[in-house]
């Protein structure tokens, strides 16, 4: 997970035209930075970033954010599994173990967290407002369809102006579970499996080998907490805890809590039993 | 990485797609539509950039509706694709240019039918037989060969499936399983998805 934000200078790129108001919808996108004039002109903090390949002109300014994470969910009988690590990272540091990577958008709504925090932090509380407008208006709760949708047609408007966001949305509705995968680049997928982060192909291994439609709601947690547990084993940017949410007919529920190393004490003397 | 065709007979259009919805090497999504219905005898198969794909082609989508409801007739699949490559010009060279690939594929009641060849930079070309993406390589030619413009059904179905094994055996990149839709006076009718087993 990228805090880069959260550091001053050296990481980050804090580029701000006062010329120019941060409407809703109209903020000023790396391209329109860097071409007023001569420093001294308008309020123009621009801190170069040493982590990007030079760029001179300041036009194309990326962001390097690594989409260091591991959040996973997928659908079986009972509903969806949604499950997390809880690390945060600002290039090789470890800024925190503790990070909250699912967002509660609202009772039967839940949102992961992969990519930038600020972004997929943001847009997905202005997601719950969007949700909670549509249910005052039509009096019926908003299809994880169409949340999905109000989501990547926020995030298109900002496509290539350095938004970083991957995100699952998982939830309930008449249709029964639901679960797309959204990205800041655009992409739209309803689908039964998804897994996203730097440690994403470590848990799809995982999954794809254990998941079936048929599993109980015990072995579902347990095969998501593995697959968690053996992406933070394999990849340096994911670790912390696990945290695991269950999505049912309700709304969703949390599962529970589980510190990394303390799983692998566990799978470790659960191997050592099994021989 | 992503694969369209079209092979248009006497009186029918065939056309396919890979069902892969990727992102960097990772295959999120192995029964993707890339077709998009624009009206009753209109299909538009877009690939692309992300994003880009589904917003482009919904947008088409909503106008061609938008045209019935207005006018009480539908858009002509010639008229459909002019006007999809309209817009493709005109954001050309705007700050927000689409990047997609498309194949219009289409039944007009008093022209027959029609495959028109679109790509990212609005290029538009009304063809007996196209295709999009790497595999275009590998299959034009075999389209080139065995193509003939009084095919039947069956046959411009075979002609797909010799694609489809040419891909499975030299293309990089694993497809297992495309989706084929054909289009006649009928209508558009779902043919049986064509999937590919180990070579």
């Amino acid at each position: 997970m990228a805090l880069a934000s959260v550091l001053s200078g050296d990481s980050a790129d804090f580029s701000f035209d006062s010329s120019q108001s941060f409407a809703f919808g109209g903020g000023p996108g790396p391209r329109s930075l860097g071409l007023e004039g001569t420093p001294g002109d308008s309020l123009s903090f621009s801190v170069k970033n040493p982590l990007c390949v030079g760029d001179d002109d300041g036009v194309e300014r990326k962001i390097e954010f690594l989409h260091g994470t591991t959040t996973l969910a997928f659908k079986f009988q009972h509903g969806v599994i949604v499950a997390v690590d809880s690390r945060a990272t600002a290039g090789s540091y470890i800024a925190s173990q503790t990070v909250k990577k699912v967002i509660e958008i609202n009772p039967y709504l839940l949102g992961t967290m992969a990519g930038g925090a600020a972004d997929c932090s943001f847009w997905e509380r202005l997601l719950a407002r969007q949700c909670r407008i549509y249910e005052l208006r039509n009096k019926e709760r908003i299809s994880v369809a169409a949340a999905s949708k109000l989501l990547a047609n926020m995030v298109y408007q900002y496509k290539g102006m350095g938004l970083s966001m991957g995100t699952m949305v998982c939830g309930w509705d008449k249709r029964g579970p639901g679960l797309y995968y959204v990205d800041s680049e655009g992409n739209r997928v309803c689908g039964d499996l998804f897994a996203v982060g730097s440690g994403s192909m470590y848990a799809y291994g995982v999954m794809d080998s254990g998941v079936r439609h048929d599993l109980t709601v015990e072995e579902a947690c347990e095969l998501g907490r593995r697959a968690i547990y053996q992406a933070t084993y394999r990849d340096a940017y994911s670790g912390g805890q696990v945290n695991l949410y269950h999505v049912h007919s309700e709304g969703w529920t949390r599962i529970s809590q589980d510190d990394v190393l303390v799983l692998h004490h566990q799978y470790k003397d659960q191997a050592v039993a099994f021989k | 990485m992503e694969y369209l065709i079209g092979i248009q007979g006497p009186d029918f259009v065939l056309v396919a797609a890979d069902n892969v919805a990727a992102s960097s090497i990772i295959q999120m999504k192995h029964d993707y539509d890339k077709m998009f219905k624009l009206s009753e005898k209109i299909l538009l198969l877009c690939v692309g950039e992300a994003g880009d794909t589904v917003q482009f082609a919904e947008y088409i989508q909503k106008n061609v509706q938008l045209y019935k409801m207005r006018n009480g007739y539908e858009l002509s699949p010639a008229a459909a694709a002019n006007f999809t490559r309209k817009n493709l010009a005109d954001y050309l060279r705007s700050r927000t240019p689409y990047h997609v690939n498309l194949l219009l594929a289409g039944y007009d009641d008093t022209d027959g039918p029609g495959l028109y060849y679109m790509d990212y930079l609005s290029s538009l070309a009304k063809a007996p037989f196209a295709a999009h993406g790497y595999g275009a390589y590998l299959t034009l030619s075999i389209l080139d060969r065995y193509y003939r413009p009084d095919l039947s059904r069956d046959e411009a179905v075979d002609l797909l499936k010799k694609c489809a094994e040419e891909l499975n055996k030299r293309f990089i990149l694993n497809l297992p399983s495309f989706t084929v839709r054909l289009i006649d006076k009928e209508g558009i009718h779902d043919l049986e998805k064509l999937t590919l087993g180990a070579k």
